[in-house]
């Protein structure tokens, strides 16, 4: 079970929240002028990082805001959690560490 | 080699005191090339590389696996088999693989355990109820076996069951699949492995792939490994949960997310449980294996994750499911848990096919329920790497769906997790 540092109400366990896919991906701003490429990318394909891969969480049964958070999905450790509509902080993936 | 496996050559080696028994395929050294080499050497990859050798006659092929055959998924799955799957794409995957099932230890001369013992799936809403008799309807419509039981019928089908009306997800009937039920998982691999290598396809293990070499016209020349180049006209990747990373090294992006999905074991004891029993609202599955311990399968993390590790609440989501089906079973103990890592699609059904890279092909994307698809993914992946197009039932579970948009949904019909 995850400890999950929800950016408005501190550290609390994995239950009170849900996974909201991975970060980052804008909504095309002209959805009609979209390729069949392009459509398919935005929807279906995602990066499925081995290493740190940025998500998004909901605190449900919290504040029930979405924030994002930077996981290294080796490890499940959390790099950082932060605000929906802050850019992606820059942290490296740690060198030596086992994948 | 050990030789043709006979009653005969069992009595000979039983009376001689088990000290004969010899190496089952050779643990092979990397070749400086091969026609065909399949990344991941799981069951689905073995038997890949045996249909190719056996069906194809491409006999230079290598399985690289990069910790030891039967590792991943294989040997971490509930070994549930069936193929009442709703969609006609589907029913044609996985009933071609279950008719391979109900022939494989005979052909690969390795006893694998198919025990055909009946897979009940329990419905406990009138959603359920619903949804169930048109999965049947469907089924009878492709041929594949399933029936209506009422919770009466499905008690008696299976003792342990409580159909008690007061429960908190009360049965209210069931859909049986008779054809269905489990294998061995360990001899799947085993099995493959042994005819696969008879064959002369060489299965080197401890063999991680680092790189996809690419030629200047774009087609694959090989694979970088951690012991050497090897080179190779065709590539198929069969790496579960690994998919995406080594598809990654020839810059071809895959729509998969991979997730930890854990199973757990109770202490072993005598015959209790006659089929498989699984049930999608209260989120577990259930069979006893041989050795007598139950079985138990519980659904996804929420998250994606390598680390082979789950949470304790899906686990203890599961239990509390299968206490309140088997009210018998809640003082059993349990003896081990344990994770895999799979790869789930968006639609929940298998990529098998060709790739925008010449030479690399993939199979993947089998998520929740890959084990009992084994023999038919393998049959029809060879199939599509010999002849560079895809097998006819594989063909609509093309990468490219993803850009026409024919998905093939599967989500309601698969175990869990969804």
């Amino acid at each position: 079970m995850l400890l999950i540092d929800c950016p408005h109400c501190g550290p609390r366990a994995e239950p009170e929240f849900q996974y909201g896919g991975e970060a980052h991906i804008a909504r095309p701003g002209d959805p009609s002028a979209l390729s069949d490429e392009a459509w398919a990318t935005h929807l279906f394909f995602r990066s499925n990082s081995r290493g740190l891969h940025a998500e998004r969480w909901r605190h449900s049964h919290g504040c029930g805001r979405y924030f994002n958070a930077v996981r290294d999905t080796v490890t499940d450790r959390f790099a950082c959690t932060y605000p929906t509509g802050t850019p992606r902080p820059d942290i490296a993936d740690k060198p030596g560490e086992t994948r | 080699m050990a030789g043709h496996f006979s009653a005969l050559s069992l009595l000979r080696q039983a009376t001689g005191g088990h000290r004969r028994w010899t190496a089952q395929w050779r643990d092979a050294a990397p070749a400086a090339d091969y026609d065909v080499v399949i990344v991941g050497g799981g069951g689905h990859g073995l038997a890949a590389a045996y249909y190719l050798a056996k069906e194809h006659g491409v006999h230079r092929v290598a399985v690289l696996e990069k910790g030891w055959i039967g590792g991943g998924n294989t040997g971490r799955n509930t070994t549930i088999i069936r193929s009442n799957y709703l969609w006609d794409e589907s029913a044609a995957l996985y009933d071609h693989a279950l008719k391979l099932w109900e022939g494989l230890s005979r052909e690969i001369n390795y006893n694998v355990m198919f025990s055909p013992r009946g897979v009940m799936m329990l419905a406990h809403t009138q959603h359920d109820v619903q949804v169930f008799q048109r999965h049947i309807h469907a089924n009878r419509q492709n041929g594949v076996d399933n029936e209506w039981l009422t919770p009466r019928e499905a008690q008696r089908f299976c003792p342990p069951l409580s159909i008690a009306s007061d429960s908190r997800y009360p049965v209210l009937g069931a859909a049986l699949q008779r054809r269905g039920g489990t294998a061995r998982h360990d001899a799947v691999a085993w099995g493959y492995a042994r005819a696969a290598s008879e064959r002369g396809v060489d299965i080197i293990q401890n063999c991680a792939v680092t790189g996809i070499r690419r030629g200047p016209d774009g087609a694959v020349q090989g694979v970088e490994t951690t012991r050497g180049f090897i080179a190779a006209r065709k590539i198929g990747v069969s790496a579960a949960g690994a998919t995406s990373t080594v598809m990654q090294m020839a810059a071809v992006r895959m729509p998969l997310e991979s997730y930890p999905l854990q199973a757990l074991v109770s202490e072993p004891v005598k015959p209790v449980m006659p089929c498989v029993v699984m049930s999608n609202t209260v989120h577990a599955y259930i069979s006893q294996s041989d050795k007598g311990e139950l079985v138990i399968g519980s659904g996804t993390d929420q998250y994606v994750s390598y680390s082979q590790r789950g949470g304790l609440q899906a686990v203890a989501h599961a239990v509390e499911a299968v206490c309140e089906l088997f009210p018998t079973f809640s003082r059993l103990r349990m003896m081990r848990s344990w994770a895999g890592t799979v790869d789930v699609t968006p639609d929940r059904s298998p990529i098998i096919g060709t790739t925008p890279v010449p030479g690399l092909f993939v199979n993947a994307g089998w998520g929740t329920g890959g084990f009992k698809a084994t023999p038919g993914s393998g049959h029809v992946f060879a199939w599509t790497i010999a002849r560079g197009t895809p097998h006819p039932i594989a063909a609509p579970f093309s990468l490219d769906r993803f850009r026409t948009g024919r998905l093939i949904d599967e989500a309601a019909a698969a175990a869990v997790a969804h």
